[in-house]
């Protein structure tokens, strides 16, 4: 099961490192949700420029949020605890950090990797997927590609390229998933 | 040149081991031995990885000594986390410390 490009984007409700419940879409004219993880180091090195995003795009409307779907009792690094902790020791992240325990969502989505960069419009039409930008190793890179995908989405243009290669770990699916 | 025994392991998992053998290979040749004779081993199940000490990928070793050891990091098949010496976050290690490995591996062959 995966989301193409131009059809709608499933929602979900999952919960935030304070527990608290979250919808994924609420309306916003563009809505970036990645997939990502603790413990991988493409998410690791693709982190900052994704806050940052989440940061530079909020004045004007835009939803970032960072979902992690791993299996957490294979890799505790991923667990809920554990992803809490981390948004505590950085004192909060500008965008919520949910768990996808079921890991239903990234299935539903076809997310493969940590990152894995998902863009939808305002109607909840997936508009782009695929890598942050051109390089994991070159934070002057400053996730370009995503960037030009929201810019595009809140233009009401659909971004170019609409897919690129995500590049990361694989997501570390449960045993039984 | 004595020999040294170069090994880098890998888990598919990770796609990293590509570009770390290559740069592995560059630094091998650039200090007169055989790239070919690095030998590249997949680690493809938990029970390998714990047979192997293997804690992610990619891990390259010098005469069975880690480039970075990993002190008590558990094993499993996972993506290992580099820091290149710019303090940057990166899947493969510095080439400047695999250099420095096999470096000093010949220096202790010689010695």
């Amino acid at each position: 099961m995966s989301v193409g490009i131009g059809e709608a984007a499933p929602d979900f409700v999952l919960a935030d490192t304070d527990g608290d419940e979250q919808q994924l879409l609420v309306g916003a004219p563009a809505t970036a949700i990645v997939f990502t993880c603790n413990h991988c180091p493409y998410a690791l090195a693709w982190h900052d420029r994704l806050l940052d995003v989440a940061r530079d795009y909020a004045p004007r409307g835009v939803r970032v949020v960072l979902v992690n779907p791993n299996d957490g009792e294979r890799y505790p690094r991923d667990s809920p605890e554990a992803s809490r902790e981390r948004v505590r020791e950085d004192g909060g992240w500008p965008a919520p950090y949910l768990r996808d325990e079921t890991q239903e969502a990234a299935r539903a989505y076809g997310a493969r990797t940590t990152p894995d960069v998902f863009v939808l419009d305002s109607a909840g039409i997936l508009r782009y997927r695929g890598a942050p930008d051109a390089d994991h190793d070159e934070p002057a890179e400053n996730a370009a590609w995503l960037r030009d995908a929201l810019d595009a989405v809140l233009a009401g243009d659909q971004p170019l390229p609409a897919e690129t290669d995500p590049v990361g770990c694989s997501i570390k699916w449960k045993p039984d998933g | 040149m004595p020999p040294l025994a170069i090994e880098l392991l890998w888990w598919e998992g990770c796609p990293s081991h590509p570009r770390a053998l290559a740069e592995l290979r560059e630094v091998v040749e650039e200090l007169g031995l055989d790239p070919d004779a690095v030998e590249v081993r997949e680690v493809a199940t938990d029970a390998d990885a714990g047979n192997e000490a293997f804690v992610g990928s990619p891990t390259i070793r010098v005469n069975g000594r880690d480039i970075r050891p990993p002190g008590d990091e558990p094993t499993g098949l996972t993506c290992r986390v580099y820091r290149r010496r710019d303090g940057r976050i990166s899947p493969t290690p510095d080439p400047a410390d695999v250099r420095d490995a096999v470096r000093a591996a010949l220096h202790r062959e010689a010695a």
